[in-house]
């Protein structure tokens, strides 16, 4: 084993060993999510001249209605398991050790258990490509190809095509809401189920050539419409924006905030340095970055030193942007620490979920939890 | 001690970068956060609202994200619910409505339960198609939303009986970490439709990409954490952190931005200690080859 393997082995120990001082030390307290059970009932009602109707019998609308009258072939029941904090499983505990509207979650449990692995696991990239990481990526690749789908499924394709074309149907299996003016057939959407199929005619073993008529529509539309949206967003609203006065007045304002009048009533206007400044900078800084692209012309005299100029423009906006980039990353890699602190060690407690000691390490105040 | 640094494996970068994260995240360490003039323009427009004017608040990102859009995604409804206005929202990525519910969680069912769904809110879900539910819907909202989330007829919804388009809308938040987030709605909405009015929160790699747009289509931009913790400094000077009783409380979800400053500020002076380091060793290097 060579110097640097030992380093680094001797650093995953250390760390390693500090997670066990904590699973010990804490005597189990950390890692947990717990539930509050919440018994849910609806009665299936109607007033005079109006549709059947289910409403929950704990909301002011059930108060308009005799519930009483209404058979248990008319309600239904069930729970909600709501996740809650673990200081509120803890007072329910100290209030009545028999309760059991707080519980703890065992899948729940295991979900935070799960997620710390898969954040360890993509961590130890840092380190060098591993068997750990390649299960964690491939994961997350195919959790969010199936996640997607499924919501494609029923956010658009249920109520946006099928339920426009066979309304009745999918409102008699798959969306009761679908009434009214949403609820009418319209067989226009023909055309895209028929594309759509097209489309999928990419799998078939021939005849994948159809799948090119729909790609062309796609495409062609796509284009289009984003051609617009950069000429119109864009092109020309940048050039107009770019075009600004160098001269620039704005109202005086007085020290309790409201702007300064004169005799007539009419605000005081003046020169305004800074204002006036910011339209100089943007104004240099697009007519020294567009000759610095300009090649028409060698990069020499005044030409040259404008596209030197035009080049510290750019740089300082580079230098934005990484700032930006960098910014970023580091804001995604405080929340995984954030999780791995607070959630699943229970080191942390920013948002009062739980009871600390004074040191901050241990959960002692509720010896119950274990 | 040079030649450490000049072959020094980037592991140990990484290292450090954790222990400059982790050490500010552990002892929490904030610093003062002074608001910019965009954060306060974007406070501002939410400002100028009045009791019961309808929002439209699109939720254009997803877990990967929420690290840094999270927070003010907080902010957003928190100022919203105390303003008591109408909120609408929407995703155009498929998981945004997952992070509508956790920000709904977050403040409107803990802090403001007296706020009724249909009525002071709705969530209208996801749709596909990027650019082009912002193009159908700034002109017919109901072509495209047919169904809340839920599945219910958005007709037998009280709060779109006035809605038929986003021009109907007093403001547009948007929060987005991509493709499709601000840049279409300045492209399809505001540009379009000047009488529409976005606001904006983005990812720190989108902030310099929006720039360009302000002010005149978009008033306002809160860029990466550094923009949500200004905004939440406004919105906590001007409405305190309260729970559902009404009472002011020191709770940590408020606060999310502004303690994510912490190690922002830790991480960027290491960042600028190695860009330092590293063209020092650059220069001696130079002139080193030079003189040989």
């Amino acid at each position: 084993m060579n110097r640097d393997t030992m380093t680094w082995t001797i650093i995953f120990v250390i760390g390693l060993a500090l997670i066990l001082i904590r699973i010990v030390t804490s005597g189990g307290l950390f890692g947990k999510a717990y539930v509050k059970a919440v018994p849910r009932e609806y009665a299936q009602v109607a007033a005079p001249g109006e549709d059947e109707n289910w409403i929950d019998v704990t909301s002011e609308e059930a108060l308009d209605y005799d519930l009483t009258q209404i058979p248990a072939a008319q309600r239904i029941t069930w729970t909600s398991y709501n996740q809650t904090h673990p200081i509120d499983y803890a007072n329910a505990m100290a209030a009545d050790p028999n309760q059991s509207a707080y519980q703890f979650s065992f899948w729940r449990t295991f979900g935070i258990w799960l997620s710390a692995f898969f954040t360890l696991a993509i961590f130890s990239f840092l380190y060098k490509d591993n068997p750990f990481y390649k299960i964690a990526e491939s994961v997350v690749v195919g959790v969010s190809a199936a996640y997607w789908m499924v919501v494609g499924f029923w956010s658009v394709i249920i109520p946006n095509l099928f339920g426009k074309i066979y309304p009745e149907s999918v409102q008699s299996w798959a969306m009761p809401g679908l009434t009214g003016e949403a609820a009418k057939q319209d067989l226009w959407y023909l055309i895209p189920l028929i594309l759509g199929a097209m489309l999928l005619w990419r799998l078939a073993p021939k005849g994948a050539w159809i799948a090119r008529w729909p790609l062309a529509f796609i495409i062609g539309t796509t284009a289009g419409m984003r051609l617009m949206g950069f000429l119109h967003g864009d092109f020309i609203s940048q050039i107009r924006n770019s075009i600004a006065s160098i001269y620039i007045k704005t109202a005086h304002i007085a020290a309790d905030g409201t702007p300064l009048l004169d005799a007539a009533g009419a605000p005081v206007m003046g020169f305004d340095f800074w204002e006036s400044l910011r339209s100089v900078i943007i104004i240099v800084g697009v007519l020294s970055c567009l000759v610095y692209f300009f090649f028409s012309f060698e990069h020499k005299g005044i030409v040259g030193k404008t596209a030197k100029l035009g080049i510290w423009f750019l740089m300082i906006t580079f230098g934005a942007a990484f700032g930006f980039t960098v910014m970023g990353r580091i804001a995604l890699l405080a929340i995984r620490l954030e999780f791995l602190f607070d959630d699943w060690l229970w080191l942390l407690d920013p948002s009062g979920k739980r009871v600390m000691d004074t040191v901050g390490l241990l959960w002692q105040s509720f010896p119950m939890l274990t | 001690m040079y030649e450490f640094l000049k072959n020094l494996d980037r592991r140990w970068v990484f290292l450090l970068m954790l222990f400059a994260v982790a050490l500010p995240i552990y002892f929490n360490a904030q610093f003062p956060e002074k608001p910019t003039g965009l954060a306060r323009a974007v406070f501002n427009e939410v400002e100028k609202l009045n009791e019961g004017d309808p929002v439209l608040l699109a939720f254009d990102f997803d877990p990967a994200s929420e690290g840094e859009l999270g927070p003010m995604a907080t902010a957003f409804v928190r100022h919203c619910a105390e303003k008591k206005v109408k909120m609408y929202f929407m995703s155009l990525w498929p998981v945004g409505p997952r992070m509508v519910e956790d920000a709904l969680d977050r403040v409107v069912r803990s802090d403001f339960p007296e706020l009724k769904y249909g009525e002071d809110w709705v969530q209208l879900g996801y749709k596909s198609g990027y650019e082009a539910v912002i193009k159908v819907i700034v002109t017919d909202l109901k072509q495209l939303y047919t169904t809340d989330r839920f599945g219910a007829a958005i007709d037998s919804i009280p709060l779109m009986a006035d809605i038929q388009s986003v021009q109907d809308f007093s403001l547009v938040i948007n929060i987005s970490a991509g493709y499709a987030g601000t840049k279409e709605w300045v492209q399809y909405a505001s540009t379009p439709y000047p009488d529409i009015t976005i606001v904006a929160g983005c990812t720190g790699v989108q902030a310099p990409l929006l720039y360009p747009y302000i002010p005149e289509q978009l008033p306002g931009l809160l860029g990466a954490i550094k923009g949500a913790a200004e905004y939440e400094m406004l919105v906590l000077d001007k409405y305190g952190a309260r729970d559902a009783n009404g009472q002011l409380a020191e709770s940590g979800k408020y606060f999310e931005g502004i303690r994510r400053m912490g190690p922002q500020l830790i991480a960027h002076v290491l960042m600028i200690l190695l860009i330092v380091t590293g063209n020092i060793i650059f220069f001696i290097e130079r002139k080193r080859e030079g003189s040989s």
